[in-house]
């Protein structure tokens, strides 16, 4: 158990998200010797390094072939192994996704899927590494849970769900180093259950993932000009939790959703999907990328250039609220 | 290169059981009045009459058995050469085997995985049962359990490259418990495998990645059975490539491809229960009702 202080908050978000899912494995592994960790060749990169060799016997590097490894990890599983299958989200959404389908989805195997810096965090990498439509691939797919948890600590907490967990499931990691904190001190943390934030009865904030953080300072922003903004964090995009969803839409004329993904079939698709046949249903801005591969830069330079940012996020909701008056 | 079914053979019992699954092939095959992958089930009846009347250790009392053996169909349109053997086993009913492809049945066109039914995995998809058994040869390793794991390939299917990601993986692990076979019958859905990819010799191919490999007669029963029950090098995984004929056993069907997926007739059911009576098949399997 990984104690959640402001302190270590302060200290993860400096590791960020892949060293932290890194120490979390680590942390998780003493209790459980049935886990196995696979990574095709991205062992070092993933944050498993200490991983590696503090328990050389529960990790295998399957070499680079994702196609494989998400096999193999099935294999595993269906022999009563926890196995934590890693490598970048396009090549598991994407390159592997058929196996996904057939081993996660279709016979529902013991694999944890995690995808590391998923959204545009690898920046000058390119669209090549990015996850820009990994949700709507693997969401798609029945049985499989996606969870894209809002900042390190709930990375931590995403991981220790997961090894408790019996199924597949597809971890969506977001951010780089210094990924800002959203929680500082312990929380609960249940899969498919949102985490309310902040309470605001003018808009609706629905974010997963480094969104989250965008979220909360896109709500201080909006405060400041008298513009009150509640957030949920919806860490779950599946099974989406529909019965929060229902009582935030109940107390705001308008939702948000701000997602480091592209704009279809992430988590803006599933909110409308989820309140598109409701009779009284809100008023619904979709944030996220653009439907493009974008020009590469650094990360925080192409957040701010997608307008995924506190105050950009804010000057959107604003404007998507006048919208409504007139 | 083959033998007829029927000739002299040091396993009788299991010349039999190969008879009694392609005469249940036939008969399914033209009860559920649908197209069905007749010409690679019949490929590799012999192959799975000498792995579940020889070689693999199952109890079909306990289908879940911890140490049965794991047989894995990697070609996953082969199940007319699968549901039979899993009946002639004893590991499904004659009641179950004969809603094959019937509206919501456990048997359809691929494998739907249910181990109580001796079905170890879904498949369908070419290409990812032998991942699959990579793993399941690695957990038998790390859990020190005793049990062996088999899939079988088709020829066509290693077209796709997957299966070479787990080819060299396994080599790579030394999993000397993982037995591949696959069916070489030279035949894939668009034709003759040599004008679409041309393999070369497949036993050389895998010997090159690593493996132990040999090539076997996959219509001559004690071939088979020599070929499974050989000592083979510890530390390495090891094929068995088993040459084939798509529709073996049926000579109409025979090396015709338009047998691959098809609908039989009740004039095909006919003439082709009479073809397997005249090798002396349909005669022992009419014998062999409950074996």
């Amino acid at each position: 158990m990984m104690e959640i202080t402001p302190r270590t908050a302060r200290q993860w978000s400096r590791l960020g998200s892949r060293g932290i899912f890194g120490q979390a494995i680590l942390s998780v592994a003493e209790d459980h010797p049935e886990l196995m960790v696979l990574s095709a060749d991205l062992g070092n990169s993933s944050g498993l390094d200490r991983f590696k060799a503090a328990y050389p016997d529960q990790f295998l590097n399957t070499g680079i072939a994702e196609q494989n490894m998400i096999g193999v990890a099935a294999g595993l599983a269906k022999e009563g192994f926890t196995v934590f299958a890693t490598s970048f989200a396009p090549f598991i959404a994407m390159r592997a996704s058929e196996q996904v389908r057939m081993n996660l989805g279709y016979m529902e195997m013991n694999v944890k899927a995690v995808a590391i810096g998923s959204g545009i965090a690898m920046g000058l990498l390119g669209n090549s590494h990015f996850g820009l439509e990994d949700v709507a691939v693997m969401r798609a797919i029945p049985n499989l849970t996606v969870v894209c948890p809002a900042d390190c600590a709930a990375i931590i907490k995403t991981v220790e769900a997961a090894v408790a967990f019996d199924g597949p499931m597809y971890i969506r990691l977001t951010g780089a180093a210094n990924n800002p904190p959203v929680y500082t001190e312990d929380f609960a943390f249940q899969i498919g259950r949102a985490i309310p934030l902040r309470d605001g009865g003018d808009v609706g904030l629905v974010a997963c993932g480094t969104m989250v953080h965008v979220a909360l300072r896109a709500a201080d922003a909006l405060a400041e000009q008298g513009i009150a903004a509640s957030v949920i964090d919806m860490h779950t995009l599946k099974p989406l939790d529909g019965a929060a969803l229902d009582a935030l839409a109940a107390r705001v004329p308008a939702l948000v959703t701000v997602e480091e993904h592209t704009v279809i079939g992430g988590l803006g698709s599933a909110v409308a999907e989820h309140t598109a046949a409701q009779p009284d249903r809100v008023r619904h801005l979709a944030l996220g990328l653009r439907d493009a591969f974008v020009k590469t830069g650094q990360y925080e330079y192409m957040l701010e250039q997608e307008g995924l940012v506190g105050p950009a996020v804010a000057e959107r909701v604003r404007a998507f609220l006048r919208e409504e008056r007139t | 290169m083959t033998s007829e079914m029927t000739s002299a053979t040091s396993h009788p019992d299991l010349a039999r059981m190969a008879a009694f699954m392609r005469r249940k092939i036939l008969d399914v095959s033209y009860t559920c009045g649908l197209t069905a992958h007749l010409g690679g089930g019949l490929s590799m009846v012999d192959v799975m009459a000498v792995l579940y009347g020889h070689v693999l250790r199952l109890d079909p009392k306990t289908p879940r058995w911890p140490d049965r053996d794991r047989f894995i169909l990697s070609k996953g349109h082969g199940v007319l050469g699968f549901y039979p053997a899993l009946l002639a086993a004893g590991l499904i009913s004659e009641e179950v085997f004969a809603t094959f492809q019937a509206n919501g049945s456990a048997l359809i066109a691929h494998p739907v995985m249910n181990l109580d039914l001796g079905i170890e995995s879904s498949n369908g998809s070419l290409g990812h049962g032998l991942s699959m058994g990579v793993g399941i040869a690695l957990a038998a390793r790390k859990k020190r359990a005793g049990f062996k794991t088999v899939v079988l390939l088709g020829d066509g299917e290693c077209n796709e490259g997957a299966v070479w990601e787990a080819v060299m993986l396994a080599a790579q692990l030394g999993l000397d418990s993982l037995t591949a076979v696959v069916d070489h019958n030279k035949l894939q859905s668009d034709g003759e495998s040599r004008d679409i990819m041309q393999v070369g010799n497949m036993a050389e191919r895998f010997a090159a990645f690593g493996w132990h490999a040999l090539e076997v007669d996959g219509h001559d029963i004690d071939a088979l059975v020599t070929a499974f029950d050989a000592p083979a090098p510890a530390g390495r995984p090891r094929v068995i490539v088993a040459h084939t004929i798509k529709g073996k056993g049926v000579p109409f069907m025979e090396n015709d491809n338009t047998w691959h997926h098809k609908r039989l007739t009740k004039a095909d059911h006919e003439a082709a229960l009479a073809a397997l009576t005249a090798r002396g098949g349909g005669e022992a399997a009419a014998t062999e009702d409950a074996p």
